[in-house]
This record gives C-alpha cells, structure tokens and sequence, in this order.
C-alpha cells in the first residue's frame, strides 16, 4: 500500500461492525478500505453464537438464505446449576419466529460479511494490524501499519473489545477487570442427526441455553451451550475482576463444566475442534467512550455496545446497527464536506433513536445488579432446594410445600434479602 | 467424554508464532511484587504459572482475549496484538 492513495473512509476491524459499516458506505459509492490484522476476516473473532437477526435483516434483507448461519433458535433455555442438581426453564415458541436468531461461527460469518462488502466495492486488507491513528491537530487523519501510512476523510474504530486504536489515541483509559468479561469456548463436533435427536430439533433449527450457579463457582457470569449444524458450541463467561480471589483456573473451571452431569451426555462422544477465549465489554453505559471524534466514529464492541443482562449476551446486533449508522454519518458529513466532530454527530444522534442507546439505557443498571455474588452463588442453590423438595417423594412425612420452602429460603439468605434482590432485578431488567 | 488438558486444547488450535517477537513482555521485576499473581488464574489458555517469586509465560499459545492485560494492575507486562498474519487463527470462532 503506498501514501499516495486517500480514501473516503477507513475501517478498521472486519468483524460485523466494521464489515457492515464498509459496506453500507461501498453501497453508497464511497471508497472504503477496510483493514483486518487476521488472515482473514473472522480468524481472529469468536462469540458465543447467537446472532439476533433484526438488524442485519435491516442491512441485507432476508441475509439468512445466503448467509452461513447455522441453526435458527426455537428452543430457549435457562439453567441453574449446583454441584450435580440442575433446575430448567424451558421455553419453546413458536413466536420465537417472528424475530429470529441464528447461532453462528464467525470465521465462515465474518468472512462472508466481510465478502459483502468487498462485491459493494470496498477493499479489503487482510494480515494488516493498525498499530495507530495518524492525527494533526487532534484531527484524525488515517491511519498507520508498521511502515505504511493510509489516508482518509474519516475513519471508523471497529477494532473491537481491546480498541487498542481508542486508547492510544487516548480517548478511552485502561479498561477496568469489572467493565469485561472473559469467555472461554470449546467447539464440540457430533454428526448432525445425534444433535438434532438430543436437542429435539429438526434439520434447521437449535437450542440456546444458559447456565447461572456452580459452573462458574457462583463468579459473575455464566455458561452457555448453543448447537450449530454439526457442532456444540460450550463456553463460559465470567468478569475479569473475579479472578484477582478465584480459587480456581478458568481453563479448569470450563473442563469441569464439561463435566456437569447434565452437560455429560449432552456432549458424549463428541470431538473438541477448537478452544478459543475473547473478552466481553459488559461495562454498558459506564464504559461507553465518546463515540464522534474529528475525524473519527467509534462502533461495535470498541465503543461498549454490548448488553449482557444476565440471561443473555447481545454484542453483534448492537455492532451490526452501528456499523449501519455510522456509516449514515459518514455518508451525511461527506454531503457536506464536514468531517469535524460536529459534521459526524448525527452518529450519535442516529444511536440515540434506535433501540441501539435505548437499551444500553433499559440495562443500565444490569450490571450494578449483576454484581451482587447471591445472584450467582446463593439462589442456584435455593432454588435446587425448592424444586427437589416439590417433586421428592421418600416415605418421610411431607411438610407442607409453604413451610419446606421458608426453610429453604432462610438459609439461603432469608426472605427480606431475596425480596430486596428481587426488586432490584426486576428494576434492572 | 473426558477432560483435556489445556495443552490437549491448544493442540486443536491453529498458530502461526512470530518467533522473532514476543507480543507480551513481562517485567520480572514488577512480577515478584504481585501478590496475587492474577494472570494464573485468568488466562484462558493457562500460559501464565508460577516460578520462583514471578511469572512465566510461553506466548506461543496465546488466544489473543487481552484478559491479562486487564487483570494485571500492576502494570508487569506490555501487550500489543501480535504483527499482521501473526498468530492464533480460529477455523471456528
Ligand atoms: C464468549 C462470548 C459470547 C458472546 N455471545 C454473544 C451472543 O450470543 N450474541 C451476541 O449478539 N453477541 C455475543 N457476544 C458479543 C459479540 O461477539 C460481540 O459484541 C461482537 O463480535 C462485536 O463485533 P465487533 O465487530 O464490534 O468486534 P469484533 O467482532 O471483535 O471485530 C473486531 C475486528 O477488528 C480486528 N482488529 C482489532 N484490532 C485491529 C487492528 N489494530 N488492526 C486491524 N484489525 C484489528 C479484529 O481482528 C476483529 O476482526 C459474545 C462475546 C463473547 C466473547
Ligand atoms: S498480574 Fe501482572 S504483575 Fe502480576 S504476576 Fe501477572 S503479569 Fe506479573
Ligand atoms: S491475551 Fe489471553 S490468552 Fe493471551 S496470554 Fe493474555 S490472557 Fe492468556
């Protein structure tokens, strides 16, 4: 690459941010080099894997008939789990299809998100790291690789959870351990008829289950379990602060998850293909850098937009409709010659109006209320409690249902305290 | 099934190590101050054990999450990605 070219914008970072930001502005005609220090687009990325497919639809209508999404979910579930117990919600829907979403692997995703934009007419620069953001006068200019240096009007940030780029050009700080989480991940291969006969599925449709309780050691965070077409994709989440007093490894901890006897047959017989670890910015609202800079968007995991609520995580629909507006922003200053911080901030605006801002505001206090160590260690262990003692039945005279569950309750923390937490819950939700 | 070892599960990865430069950097110095040593714990690729007062670290088989590098607040290591085509490559992700 040579000094000589300058672009209309630079994205950095092809992962769904950055590959639907390249190519909405490619669709408009601008001339967009997007960069990925990966080999290709997605080898770099994982996730848990559910897609929730509002947004993207929005982007490439109808994307899931062309796209490599796996399974669509019709099967959503909710576990806590204590050492050998498990007590499920289950909830199946037919509803569920009116909005669906899709698990997904994202080196075959990204890559063709990334191919998207490419036949929009962005370029694509593969096994290229952006070591920085080339500014004068605190404008930002383009940016800079080893010896190579790349000009634009503009360039989007969608370099993802570390956003390295950001906090050299210090516009965020060091992240805090409890504004992320880290996810481990093991992708577990089983022929296809074994997955759909043990998860009740046809041919095209999955399961998505989290974990709340012992497998993370009552730690903030959780497992989850999502099925691909001939793949189980197995992880956990949990916030990076825990470990400063963890007991345990989490290279361990994710080995005797595997182990749960409710995870066991589930997985039997099956081939470990791969084990990966990313971070998840869970800080919400508290850690949002700024997003318009002269010269500069932020979008996607770089910028926090992220929710984790407790029951779910959701980073690549929030990506994906910032990406999208972004480059609405840009495609709007370039309207107008105006590349300043002023002429981007319809960026902001645009975030502001759609569900993107509006549930970063609905979670914010999810991740106060998530800290709270009784949601993760007590009530998985209360609610084993309540559940085994509804449905035991062992000749010893029966205590009326009211009474074994006051006992319970009591020990686990006592009525007022559960109701204080579940207050706080459900304020959080 | 059975439990892997953490070495059995970077066996399944794909790496192509810049073997020319490190893209962590411990500061032993620092290390041997750190009492909780945090990184043991967190790295999910296990890379971090414990030896003598400090650390070491075999960068080899780094899944590229930036988890030490946020746990660690005692500022003992420097992080960057690793060069262009350097690195873990996920075939799933
Ligand atoms: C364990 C786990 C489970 C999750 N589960 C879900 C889920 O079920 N549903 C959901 O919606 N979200 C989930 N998420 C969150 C979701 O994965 C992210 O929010 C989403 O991937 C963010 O997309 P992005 O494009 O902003 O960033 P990324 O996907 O991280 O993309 C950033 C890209 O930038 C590249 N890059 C970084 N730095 C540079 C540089 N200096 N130069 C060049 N390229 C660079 C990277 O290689 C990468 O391709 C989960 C995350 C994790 C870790
Ligand atoms: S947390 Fe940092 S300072 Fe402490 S041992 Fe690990 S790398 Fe060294
Ligand atoms: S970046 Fe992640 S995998 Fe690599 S050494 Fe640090 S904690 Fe371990």
């Amino acid at each position: 690459m040579s000094t000589e070219e300058r672009f209309d914008a630079i994205v950095v970072g092809a992962g769904p941010a950055g590959s639907v930001a390249a190519y909405c502005l490619a669709k408009a005609g601008l001339e967009v080099l997007l960069v990925e220090r990966g080999n290709a687009p997605g080898s770099k990325n994982m996730t848990g894997g559910r897609l929730y497919g509002h947004s993207l639809e929005k982007v490439i209508p109808g994307f899931w008939e062309e796209a490599p999404v796996e399974r669509r979910i019709v099967n959503e579930t909710i576990t806590f789990l204590t050492g050998e117990s498990a007590v499920s919600l289950d909830v199946k829907s037919k509803q569920f299809a009116q909005a669906p979403s899709f698990t997904v692997l994202r080196s075959e995703f990204d890559s063709w998100l990334a191919g998207k934009a490419e036949e929009a007419g962005a370029m694509l620069a593969c096994g290229v790291r952006v070591d920085e953001l080339l500014r004068q006068e605190g404008k930002v200019m383009g940016i800079r690789s080893d010896e190579d240096e790349m000009l634009a009007d503009v360039v989007i940030a969608a370099d993802g959870v570390n956003s390295i780029l950001a906090q050299k050009a210090d516009i965020r700080g060091e992240l805090p351990a409890k504004h992320v989480a880290t996810g481990v991940k093991e992708v577990i291969e089983l022929p296809r008829q074994v997955i759909e006969d043990r998860f009740h599925l046809t041919e095209q449709t999955g399961a998505a289950q989290l974990f709340v309780g012992e497998c993370t050691r009552g730690m903030q965070g959780g497992g989850f379990l999502y099925t691909n077409h001939e793949s189980i994709s197995l992880g956990l989440v949990i916030t990076a602060e825990e470990f400063a007093d963890a007991e345990e490894r989490i290279v361990d901890l994710v080995e005797e998850f595997k182990m749960h006897p409710l995870i066991q047959p589930l997985i039997e017989g099956g081939q470990v293909v791969e084990y990966s670890a990313h971070l998840v910015p869970e800080g919400g609202l508290n850690m949002m850098p700024s997003l318009c800079h002269d010269g500069l968007l932020i979008v996607g995991d770089a910028a926090g937009l992220v929710l984790n609520t407790g029951y779910m995580v959701r980073g690549m629909d929030l990506a994906i409709a910032s990406g999208e507006a972004a480059a609405n922003a840009v495609i709007a200053a370039k309207a107008g010659g105006d590349f300043s911080k002023q002429g981007l901030s319809s960026y902001q605006t645009a975030l502001e109006n759609s569900f993107v801002l509006q549930d970063m505001k609905t979670y914010a206090k999810a991740p106060k209320f998530m800290e709270n160590h009784r949601i993760f260690g007590n009530y998985p262990g209360l609610m084993e409690e309540m559940m085994v003692s509804l449905f035991s039945v062992n000749g010893n005279s029966a205590q009326p249902v009211r009474k074994s569950m006051l006992t319970s309750i009591k020990r686990h923390g006592g009525f007022m305290q559960l109701a204080k937490d579940a207050w706080k819950g459900m304020r959080a939700v | 099934m059975n439990k892997l070892s953490i070495e059995e599960r970077l066996g399944k990865d794909k790496f192509a190590v810049d073997e020319d430069k490190p893209h962590i950097v411990l500061d032993q110095r620092i290390c041997a101050q750190c009492s909780k040593k945090p990184c043991v714990k967190a790295c999910p690729a296990g890379l971090y054990v414990p030896q003598g007062d400090g650390v070491k670290l075999d960068y080899a088989g780094c899944l590229e999450c930036g988890t030490c590098r946020v746990v660690c607040v005692m500022k003992g290591l420097k992080w960057e990605y690793p060069r262009g085509t350097f690195g873990v490559e996920f075939r799933y992700g």
